[in-house]
């Protein structure tokens, strides 16, 4: 016990002392000289927390505790009991309901980061047919987010298509772009395949950037007409651009809830079934029927899909589009969230969404140390729950929960 | 009738010569023996069969139709299907899922029927989920469909293996090494278990090692060694055949 306990607070100084060494390059070397003070207050702060935090953490495996936990473990196991005899679609309805009345107890900022929220989700879970169901991973998804996003602003501005109208339109020139990226990966794997999906998402954005004469380059394409739709004002109808935040947020709940039934249905299906085959073993899948090159092209396509509806959307909302919103770091951070989530589950993927955009405008006040936080935050992650926050479930109960 | 022919089959890989002038014949209500000592090419003849390798030269037809330049996933789906010598199952799924991936040649919807719910597509899920299930009741793996093949001991893998290729509705099946590592009594189960395929009306071509269950069940025996095939026949021929001896105990010394 002894040895154990002093193995942990030896690991403990070791954790510290390497963070120390992180931490003070960051705060402590300035242009006039260097400085220890500032960093040394910080990392003190987090060296006293984390000293107590374990201290409590061995308290509680000594079984100190024992007066709240055992309570609370019978208080958890009664929630439990009542949460499972809830029906699915009770809690799916209590969600849907909370979504909808959102913005009324809500405000504009809530709303903005609400659409941003529902915009990811869309892309984590297109995301998610092509890397967390067929297994391929793809480092340049976001290209389809700016087909489809360009796709709407050039129909927009040039012909004054519709919003309606380019959803599927843009859809369509996504799953193309996804069957051109797919085609020549086909026969790649691993290692391969991620870098030359991470090439075509860059050659989509330099493309967008230096075709000066169809998308006007860096400067962005201008005045992309909102969503519009017919409205009977009491004489006739009369065609009305949906601007404001809260229609905007209802347009894109619904391209949301779209995108959640269609991949729900797609997973399970032979397609998605077979999606999970050529992921876990190719050869094994195509010799057990299954074509796997068409069905990796289809699951390329299909992603792409799904990525050029939450473009379309993209475009409409901000009225505006650049070729700045499509690069790698935002492929990165679909990525993640589909890893951080759970790949291959639905609403592990809404979770990663949330988490990863939601939390960081929550906390602000710490916006400089974000991408260190989100680092120690994955790393942590892939330490402790490498199957992500809500893992996918699988059909028919496993012996373990049958129990 | 689902003849399944190879004719003078060759194949090289590079300098290395896998199979020279393999022909042999499996008929229809056929149980059929490929046997060999260890790198004899039995696992290749699989191979060529199911499309995985092309030959150098020579045919296999099945139904009289040539297999060359057919894709694996087509192969199956004329009715040819196979298990693997190191068991390659789909870990992460259920064992029921895994079977039902093996209905995927059966079956036609396509992504919009499936985003749509359309009626066709449940008539076609449910009758997915039956014959699948049938096909575990068959192995004798009912109780175990929702378990992640992963989980599953190594014998239930060996007959989930089995399970998985007849839910693709084969007329001739390829078993590699379905007895390896076993112990006795699962192997008397096996048989019993070949033999209730054979009653369906499936041709069997099986690579095996344990003679007892070669021996036991097939009706027609192939020897390979380095590639060559040095005798066929009975198993009753089979024993006594010199060359088969020699090839397995090695020269007598003089």
């Amino acid at each position: 016990m002894t040895i154990r306990v002093s193995k942990l607070w030896f690991g403990y100084a070791l954790a510290m002392a390497w963070f120390y060494v992180l931490l003070w390059p960051l705060l402590g070397i300035k242009a006039d000289g260097l400085e220890f003070g500032a960093s040394f207050a910080i990392w003190s702060k987090v060296a006293v927390a984390s000293a107590i935090l374990l201290g409590l953490y061995q308290l509680k495996k000594v079984g100190a505790f024992g007066f709240v936990e055992r309570p609370a473990k019978v208080v958890g196991k009664a929630a439990g009991a009542v949460a499972a005899r809830v029906p699915t679609w009770v809690a799916l309805a209590l969600v849907a309901a909370v979504a909808v009345a959102f913005p009324f107890f809500t405000e504009r900022y809530a709303h903005d980061v609400a659409i941003s929220v529902l915009v990811y989700i869309i892309l984590g879970l297109g995301l998610n047919v092509v890397v967390g169901l067929a297994g391929l991973l793809d480092l340049g998804y976001i290209a389809f987010f700016g087909v489809g996003a360009y796709t709407y602003a050039l129909l927009s501005v040039h012909f004054g298509l519709s919003f309606w109208l380019c959803l599927p339109i843009a859809g369509g020139f996504a799953a193309i772009a996804g069957c051109i990226i797919g085609y020549p990966t086909l026969r790649m794997r691993g290692d391969y395949l991620a870098i030359v999906t991470l090439g075509f998402g860059e050659i989509v954005r330099i493309v967008i950037n230096n075709w000066m004469s169809l998308t006007n380059g860096p400067n962005g394409i201008l005045g992309i007409k909102a969503p519009g739709i017919y409205w009977w004002n009491g004489k006739g109808f009369e065609h009305m651009l949906l601007n404001s935040l809260e229609q905007l947020y209802y347009i894109i709940l619904a391209l949301a809830v779209f995108t959640i039934v269609a991949v729900y249905r797609l997973n399970h299906s032979r397609i998605g079934r077979a999606f999970e085959a050529v992921r876990e073993d190719q050869t094994a899948a195509e010799l057990m029927g299954v074509d796997t090159l068409r069905i990796k092209l289809l699951a390329y396509a299909l992603g792409a899909v799904f990525g050029g509806l939450a473009g379309t959307f993209f475009a409409a909302r901000m009225k505006f589009v650049s070729p700045e919103s499509f690069t790698f770091i935002e492929s990165a951070m679909v990525l993640s969230m589909v890893v951080l989530g759970g790949m291959g589950s639905i609403p592990g993927v809404i979770l990663g969404a949330v988490t990863l955009i939601a939390l960081p405008e929550v906390f602000r006040g710490f916006e400089l140390y974000r991408m260190f936080v989100f680092g120690g935050v994955m790393a942590g992650m892939m330490i402790f729950r490498p199957k992500g926050l809500w893992p996918a479930k699988r059909m028919g109960a496993r012996s373990e929960e049958r129990e | 009738m689902a003849t399944l022919e190879l004719s003078e089959i060759s194949v090289r890989f590079g300098g290395l010569q896998a199979l020279t002038d393999v022909s042999f014949c499996v008929r229809e209500g056929d149980i059929v023996g490929l046997i060999g000592p260890n790198g004899a090419g039995k696992t290749t003849v699989f191979n060529v069969i199911t499309g995985v390798y092309q030959t150098s030269a020579g045919q296999v037809r099945y139904d009289g139709t040539p297999l060359r330049a057919l894709r694996p996933h087509k192969i199956l789906a004329l009715g040819v299907a196979r298990t693997f010598q190191n068991i390659r199952l789909f870990q992460n799924m259920t064992a029921l899922e895994n079977v039902m991936v093996a209905q995927h040649c059966r079956t036609r919807v396509g992504v919009l029927g499936a985003v749509l719910r359309l009626p066709s597509q449940k008539r076609e899920e449910e009758r997915i989920r039956q014959r699948s299930l049938e096909a575990l009741e068959f192995m004798d793996l009912g109780e175990f469909a929702g378990e992640l093949a992963s989980n599953m001991a190594y014998g239930l893998q060996r007959r989930l293996e089995i399970a998985r290729a007849l839910a693709t509705e084969p007329k001739t099946i390829l078993l590699d090494e379905p007895a390896a590592g076993l112990n006795p009594a699962e192997s008397r189960d096996l048989m019993h278990t070949i033999g209730r395929i054979s009653e369906l009306g499936i041709n069997i071509l099986m690579v095996e090692h344990d003679m007892k269950v070669v021996m036991g069940i097939c009706r027609h025996i192939v020897v390979l060694d380095h590639g060559v095939m040095i005798a066929e026949g009975k198993p009753e021929e089979i024993q006594r055949d010199p060359r088969v001896i020699e090839a397995y105990l090695g020269n007598e010394l003089n």
